[in-house]
């Protein structure tokens, strides 16, 4: 493997030789002829709309300023109707590969009898659960929400970062963005034809719809919450309100004779989907963690029963961690038989002698995360980091080799992006939301995630980055 | 509707209005301040009015000592420890907003998150004169949520429980505020019907918006019974205990539901009795025992609402009890 040390990056804006690319020829016109100061203006006014609609994150605690805003930015990434054709055909091999390799493990882990997948892997991971194994999902469907990462290094060159199959947050700045832009920019929304994503939560009712429990044909869905305390708060009622269905919280329902029920101002009401926010450990204390308040006891027996539907299913977190990542190409070819269409970025697996001693020789140039971490915590990003980072980290490898995975460090794409200094390339990631019912759905496009700090890769909300609009052009 | 959902529209609308009370009291205690009154100690005497409306009077004077009047404002307007004050009635609604942000319209949410921003950008250290604005702005937005609510929302039961928690705090407000202010301007049973001064009263209607309405009915001077009357019996009177009877009834009829029988009964008996009443019957009683009575009976059938619709884990928890068995073991 050879790793990418020389800074020249793809411009989703320009091209190598400085010459605008053709689906951003109508924006840069638009953009030059702009009066000085339109769009520091139109930032500051975007931060108050952001601000007096309440689309925050983090924990909300006693002052008004502990929930923040994610920085929004008002370039926005635009791609074209044919590329995004390619990423989602990709997207959706994907997606359909993971749910059948969920089942396949739940069931009769035809994967591992092949030899594809160690069975150590799959059985020995803590994010499996036993108590899964033979329950019949409706349409064998485990990630029902998929969040798929993924970051371009050139024109035709994407690689899928991370599966997110668990909760996978985000889609409501996706959905607020696009409103917050059509608000502040009109007149960009006449000259340009970009598709439409605001059926997103329609898109996600039908899913949840057709995943409701076999002979329930007019299903009671809910979304549920962690509660008002949870980072992504606003999201859980964001999703609920606009798709016209309770907002609940564990306290809220209860279990009887392996149904779920919730407490309404009638009296019970049975609960046939729930699209759950909440962990799996946090989900029932009878089945799970006891120490945990959140969740409703009996619940896992009447999803084991069949009598309720939980989007995403339980155990859905043994198919996204970032070392069964690596399998996801050979699974696309054992379950599809196709050849995958999105690649992987190459990885090392640490738990491999010869891809340790690799690894820990190139700790400057590549990037090493924690098999389980996420939100762009605890990894290395070797050529930023410090000697002193570098050799600390080094400890924390050597002392448990299996829990990390390393990676070259991807000369992510950059896009516009305004900062304090004016407009200039930040880089950036693009998270899709793959929709599994009865058939796989997404709208065109996704959330754009963009590092604000100069030369920075990590885009994580929970480390600074923004966010910007996603376009998917016409043609 | 959920009834966690019902429990937090009921109390978001019951801390708006709450607020604007509070201003309403505030902002009639500054006006009579500025008046006349030939009593001794005459400006603790005043500025209690304000604290026992409110039941508050005890917490302050554990902080603050006598009653005067800019501490009271403050403790009343923005002191974060008094949990009845503007400020703690503002955070509340908000918290309750958010925890309902699904059953509420954007608007209505607009409208309570934007007023906490601006309440937090406010100083404690707020000048004396500045009070009379920022009443006015708490009255304003309000209003303004009123206005959100009514144009924007469906109406559904989330309406009625909203309609519910506005009117039953504005009765209970109401009944407080009629009940201290007569006590303040009537030491004496023997001055009923006597010459009580025309600028307390005055302001006192000023304070629940009646002024104009007093001149328009009455057309006479003011005196105490007819304030009474227009504050208790008058259902075209907009803050009176029978105009807000009126729309806790409705609301609750629109409500319905087996478990709400009780609290439809009373309300029903509570609002039966406003509005074939006489303000003879209210003399007769006694109108402190009369305003006693009708807030005890608020208190009743807030709890029945409760009851009824807002909590109902009482109802139906075989697994829970299972779990708990299970669990002391």
């Amino acid at each position: 493997m050879s790793t990418q040390n020389t800074p020249t990056y793809f411009d989703e804006m320009r091209n190598g030789e400085n010459v605008v690319r053709d689906i951003y020829g109508n924006y840069q016109r638009w953009l030059e002829q702009l009066p000085d100061g339109t769009l520091e203006r139109k930032s500051a006014e975007a931060e108050l709309l952001f601000r007096r609609l309440g689309i925050t994150f983090a924990v909300y605690g006693e002052a008004a300023g502990s929930e923040r805003l994610i920085p929004f930015d008002i370039v926005p990434r635009i791609f074209g109707a044919e590329e995004w054709r390619r990423l989602e055909k990709g997207l959706k091999q994907r997606v359909q590969a993971l749910n059948a390799f969920l089942h396949d493990i739940y069931h009769d882990q035809e994967i591992i009898k092949a030899g594809v997948v160690s069975e150590r892997q799959i059985l020995g991971n803590v994010l499996f659960r036993k108590e899964m194994q033979g329950i019949d999902l409706p349409n064998k469907v485990y990630a029902n929400i998929a969040g798929i990462d993924l970051v371009r290094v050139a024109e035709n060159d994407f690689y899928v970062l991370e599966d997110n199959l668990r909760t996978p947050s985000g889609v409501s700045y996706m959905l607020e963005n696009r409103n917050t832009m059509m608000r502040l920019f009109p007149e960009l929304f006449a000259s340009h034809t970009v598709e439409p994503v605001e059926h997103y939560p329609q898109m996600l009712l039908d899913t949840l719809r057709e995943s409701a429990p076999a002979n329930v044909s007019d299903p009671t869905i809910v979304v549920m919450t962690p509660g008002s305390y949870n980072s992504a708060y606003f999201e859980h009622a964001f999703l609920a309100s606009q798709m016209g269905v309770e907002l609940v919280e564990g306290q809220d329902m209860f279990v009887h004779q392996n149904k779920v029920y919730m407490y309404t101002t009638e009296g019970p009401q049975q609960v046939h989907v729930i699209y759950r926010r909440v962990d799996d450990d946090f989900l029932d204390p009878m089945a799970f963690r006891p120490d945990s308040a959140l969740g409703v006891p009996g619940l896992f027996e009447a999803y084991r029963s069949g009598n309720v539907t939980l989007a995403n299913g339980v155990g859905t977190g043994v198919a996204d961690d970032k070392a069964t990542y690596l399998y996801v190409p050979e699974m696309i070819r054992f379950y599809l038989g196709e050849a995958p269409l999105l690649s992987n970025v190459p990885t090392w697996r640490l738990s491999e002698a010869d891809d340790l001693r690799y690894v820990l020789a190139h700790l400057p140039e590549l990037v090493v995360k924690e098999v389980q971490g996420s939100g762009g915590y605890g990894m290395l990003v070797g050529p930023t980091s410090s000697k002193e980072e570098i050799a600390a980290y080094k400890q924390r490898i050597l002392a448990e080799p299996a829990s990390f995975i390393a990676q070259p460090t991807l000369a992510l794409s950059t896009c516009p992006t305004m900062v304090e200094s004016g407009v200039a390339p930040r880089h950036v990631d693009l998270r899709p939301f793959v929709l599994s019912g009865k058939e796989i759905r997404l709208v065109p496009g996704g959330l754009t995630r963009v590092a604000l700090r100069e030369g920075s890769l990590i885009v994580n909300s929970s480390q600074g980055g923004g966010t910007k609009d996603t376009w998917v052009l016409e043609e | 509707m959920l009834a966690r959902t019902a429990d937090n529209l009921f109390w978001m609308a019951r801390h708006i209005e709450r607020a604007e009370n509070t201003a309403r009291i505030l902002d009639v205690a500054h006006r009579s301040a500025l008046l006349p009154l030939d009593i001794e100690g005459a400006e603790a005497y005043l500025w209690y009015a304000p604290l026992n409306i409110t039941g508050c009077a005890a917490s302050y004077e554990v902080k603050y000592g006598l009653a005067r009047g800019d501490d009271v404002t403050r403790y009343m307007g923005l002191d974060p420890d008094n949990p009845s004050s503007i400020y703690s009635c503002l955070k509340l609604a908000r918290e309750n907003a958010r925890a309902v942000r699904g059953a509420i319209t954007s608007e209505m949410w607009e409208v309570i998150n934007s007023t906490w921003l601006e309440l937090n950008r406010m100083t404690w250290n707020m000048d004396i004169d500045k009070f009379p604005d920022f009443f006015d702005w708490v009255k304003d937005r309000s209003h303004m949520f009123r206005g959100v609510t009514l144009g924007t929302i469906i109406k559904d039961i989330a309406l009625s429980f909203v309609k519910l928690g506005t009117f039953l705090e504005r009765a209970d407000n109401t009944a407080r505020i009629l009940d201290v202010k007569y006590h303040i301007l009537l030491p004496s049973v023997n001055d009923v019907g006597g010459s009580a001064d025309y600028y307390q009263w005055g302001s006192l209607l000023r304070s629940v918006s009646a002024f104009e309405a007093y001149r328009k009915i009455y057309r006479d001077v003011i005196s105490p019974l007819r304030v009474a009357e227009l504050l208790i019996l008058r259902d075209d009177m907009p803050r009176s205990l029978h105009a807000c009877m009126n729309e806790v009834e409705m609301a609750l009829i629109d409500i319905n539901g087996n478990s709400g029988r009780e609290a439809r009964r009373r309300a029903g008996r509570q609002h039966a009795a406003l509005h074939f009443g006489s303000i003879e019957d209210v003399v007769a009683q006694g109108l402190h025992e009369y305003l006693t009575e009708f807030l005890d009976q608020i208190a009743l059938l807030g709890q029945d609402i409760r009851a009824a619709y807002l909590s109902r884990r009482d109802q139906f928890e075989p697994v829970q009890s299972r779990w708990n068995g299970m669990q002391m073991q």
